[in-house]
């Protein structure tokens, strides 16, 4: 039944409402393909960009191997992993049967041994099965044996809500794994995002949670071509303002900082100038980045489709709150999942998760715009 | 004759005799005798048999096989006389030998030339295998050498005791006694490039693996000369260098990871396997079975070795396996009964089960065994089982026991000489615990180390994130 509805999921990425948003980001680009070579920035879409860094990484290295359900002669659940099992051989594209505690316990061991698993979960609703060995023996063997077992393992995945698939299949496990010392958790958004910071994770001695978004596969965004060089590496721990503004910050991570970008543009009309930080990486967290930002803009909204209870805009606003109290004009807003599980009605679903005039809204509030108080900006 | 036998020689015999009284004590009356009397009393009151053994020494002309078919014990005393006129076969080519050095009298520390076939107490039971011989071969140094790692391992375990009593050591203290053959006949049979890895009852594994008492006392004590600087305690032992992987704390978890450092083996084309152990209890842990279907479907040499103490914490085998024939639960993995207290049984097992892997993928292997202890320090061990249950089998089958038998019935060593080694592991353990207590707590800047491998200068917080700070380097 899984099988069916992940189907039907992966063809639907293109018709779904959240996805139609994401074809105005094609028309930028679309306009530049009528420009001369010399100036072409070449367009990938995120699953092309995990293949390659998968394709690149194992050539690079004999000691990386992928292992998950459906990797490889499914050529991947997501055909993110399409092409490797021709490549490299059923060695080092293993298929597994549907055991996650199994197959995530039997990568950890084989990383405790030197080699460089890449562990799939169809998504990361599966890792829950997994969990322990994600937490107690991978990330904490490090510390435990006090720097003898280092663990280079990279857990990756499709992680949140796709469309309509339900309250099992859609939660966000950013906050949770984020909590836990020992592991390094990166939330890609681009194609660059997607390609550098997984060629960092595969090259990273230590636990990495690679928390990717099916609803993003299927998006095009530009790469340079310094994105498109084997030894492209994106630094961990480190947040890109993806839109430079002067009024508000917007912290967003995955699908939210595409929400984030258009709320910015709408915003724009208004006269608010967001800036809009694509954290790229829950843990290690880049509170310098966020600091700084609000410094300059004294007031803070954070973005996430996780549960709102001890999410990651909590654990925002409390470290900007001790590190920048006296800089805000405004309190911390946070915009997150809905506190229920996700329910499966088209019109449900819309409410459960964050849309784009919800960050308008929250947006305005911060900057006191909302209701019939008069503009002060 | 008389005038040509030097003075040692004549000493040596009178030791002998005495240690043949003891043997044949022993072999009468089990485990009671008493060691306290010192020998010349044990010299005056066996001066019979010293007179019968002077008459063998000179006229016997003993077979110079030493082999034993089987190690039935003497019942009688022309049984104890059958032994002692085997035995002097050791002195007869020595008394006509040149050479005057007296370690030739007690070559057990050095001769492993010398091949002695030993039977193991029962047969092996195999399930979907045909189950190795029963006939173990060993050398008087092996003999030796198990005894007393054994003792130093009893002896480890014991000191751990009273040092949990004491609060020196805290939290978890799960103890091996009575278990330790399986360690040791495992290292018997495998290379230090064979991984291990084991649950929390690590202790003895370690020892085995070539970590020290002062390693092993000072991770127990939480201090900086421990093997995990401290900062893993009782459960989380670990020696990377000799392949021994933990250490762990999640019942069952242990499992998964050793069929992973199988595969990385085979993905390695490495001529090694990997001996995951694990305990009646974890034999019903769901990630087992998970982790057996993929090495079978994938041939990795792992050998799951089942440490079948018969508890599960406070649980008896029977009240949680519908099935406790933990060696059959493989299904289409074969399996092998062994019995846990007999060290050449563990040693034979493991040497099948390592050249199956090699060749033919997953092994699971049941060793019978027993704690004398509870499931940790804070379980007396005795509501669940009775103190008769408990002394039985130290008396029937006690690892170390079995080994002081062996080691008599084949002549490689005295009574004293074995207290002696008893006495030397009561004196390193000491001291190990001595310089362990004198190795200072870590260091406070230690509860940021190692959190990564590769930290990024990333910031790390203590309790109050204003008062303490760390750079993770």
């Amino acid at each position: 039944m899984w099988g069916i509805l992940r189907q039907k999921v992966g063809g639907a990425t293109c018709l779904s409402p959240q996805g139609v948003g994401s074809h105005m980001l094609r028309l930028r680009p679309v306009t530049s393909a009528l420009r001369n070579y010399s100036s072409a920035a070449k367009e990938m879409t995120v699953r092309d960009a995990l293949n390659s860094a998968l394709d690149e990484e194992m050539a690079a290295d004999p000691n990386v191997f992928v292992m998950g359900e459906e990797v490889g002669e499914y050529q991947g659940a997501y055909k993110i992993t399409k092409g490797l099992l021709d490549k490299y051989g059923p060695e080092r594209v293993v298929d597994t049967p549907i055991t996650e505690a199994g197959f995530a316990g039997i990568g950890v061991g084989s990383a405790y041994h030197g080699l460089r698993p890449v562990i799939e979960f169809m998504t990361f609703n599966f890792s829950m099965q997994a969990i322990d060995h994600i937490i107690n023996s991978a990330a904490k063997s490090n510390y435990m044996s006090a720097g003898q077992i280092n663990v280079p393992i990279v857990f990756r995945g499709p992680n949140g809500p796709a469309a309509g698939v339900g309250a099992q299949h859609s939660q966000c496990y950013a906050a949770w794994y984020g909590s836990v010392p020992g592991l390094k958790v990166l939330v890609p958004y681009s194609s660059e995002d997607a390609r550098g910071l997984l060629k960092a994770a595969i090259r990273d001695p230590d636990p990495v949670v690679f928390l990717e978004n099916e609803l993003l596969y299927g998006e095009s965004f530009p790469v340079s071509a310094e994105a498109l060089d084997s030894s492209f590496c994106l630094p961990i721990g480190k947040a890109k303002i993806e839109r430079e503004g002067k009024d508000i910050t917007i912290t967003a991570f995955s699908k939210m900082v595409g929400y984030a970008l258009k709320a910015a543009e709408i915003l724009k009309k208004e006269g608010i100038s967001a800036e809009v930080i694509n954290l790229r990486s829950i843990r290690p967290l880049d509170r310098a980045t966020i600091n700084v930002s609000v410094r300059k803009t004294n007031r803070l909204l954070t973005v996430e489709e996780g549960f709102p209870q001890h999410g990651v805009g909590a654990e925002i606003c409390a470290s900007v709150v001790e590190d920048s109290f006296g800089y805000l004009d405004a309190p911390v807003e946070r915009i997150a999942g809905a506190d229920v599980p996700t329910p499966y009605a088209a019109n449900l679903e819309r409410m459960a998760f964050p849309q784009i005039e919800d960050i308008v809204r929250a947006a305005k509030r911060a900057c006191y715009r909302s209701g019939t108080m008069v503009a002060t900006a | 004759m008389w005038k040509h036998l030097p003075l040692w020689k004549l000493l040596s015999t009178v030791e002998l005799s005495t240690s043949i009284t003891k043997s044949k004590a022993i072999f009468s009356s089990a485990l009671n005798f008493d060691y306290s009397k010192p020998h010349y009393i044990k010299f005056f009151s066996s001066g019979l048999y010293f007179i019968i053994l002077f008459l063998f020494l000179f006229f016997s002309d003993p077979s110079p096989n030493l082999t034993f078919q089987s190690l039935q014990q003497p019942k009688t005393t022309t049984d104890a006389m059958a032994l002692a006129r085997r035995s002097s076969g050791l002195l007869k080519p020595l008394s006509t030998a040149s050479s005057s050095s007296l370690l030739q009298r007690r070559p057990f520390s050095t001769d492993d030339t010398t091949t002695i076939t030993v039977e193991t107490s029962v047969p092996f039971t195999g399930h979907n295998c045909d189950p190795p011989s029963r006939s173990v071969d060993t050398t008087p140094k092996e003999l030796m050498t198990f005894f007393t790692d054994m003792a130093f391992m009893r002896r480890m375990e014991i000191a751990a005791d009273s040092l949990y009593k004491s609060k020196l050591i805290r939290g978890f203290c799960h103890l091996y006694d009575g278990q330790e053959a399986v360690s040791i006949g495992m290292e018997a049979a495998i290379t230090k490039k064979d991984c291990i890895i084991t649950a929390y009852r690590d202790h003895c594994i370690f020892l085995g693996r070539g970590g020290t008492l002062l390693e092993s006392f000072a991770e127990l004590m939480g201090r900086q000369a421990g093997c995990s600087r401290g900062k893993g305690g009782s459960m989380h032992f670990y020696k990377k260098d000799a392949c021994f992987f933990g250490g762990h704390g999640i019942v069952g978890a242990q499992v998964p990871l050793g069929c992973g450092l199988a595969f990385a083996q085979k993905y390695r084309k490495e001529d090694h396997v990997t001996f995951t152990m694990y305990g009646d209890g974890a034999a019903n842990q769901g990630q087992l079975f998970e982790a057996l279907n993929m090495a079978a479907l994938w041939d990795l040499p792992a050998i799951l070795v089942c440490e079948n103490n018969h508890y599960g914490m406070g649980t008896a085998e029977w009240r949680a396996a519908k099935s406790p024939a933990y060696y059959k639960r493989g299904d289409y993995v074969p399996g092998l009964k062994v019995d846990g207290m007999d060290a050449f049984a563990v040693k034979q097992a493991c040497k099948f089960a390592k050249e199956h892997a090699l060749k033919n993928g997953p092994i699971i292997l049941e060793m019978d065994t027993y704690r004398y202890h509870g499931h940790s320090m804070s379980d007396p061990g005795s509501t669940y089982r009775t103190r008769d249950e408990i002394s039985g089998v130290r008396q029937e089958r006690d690892p170390i026991e079995r080994i002081r038998k062996l080691i008599f019935a084949h002549d490689l060593a005295t009574e004293k000489e074995l207290k002696d080694i008893e006495k030397q592991a009561r004196k390193e353990v000491d001291e190990a615990i001595a310089q362990a207590k004198e190795s200072p707590m870590p260091d406070e800047s230690e509860l940021f180390t190692n959190v990564y491998r590769k930290g990024y200068g990333v910031e790390s917080f203590g309790t109050d994130r204003k008062e303490l700070r760390a750079t993770l380097p």
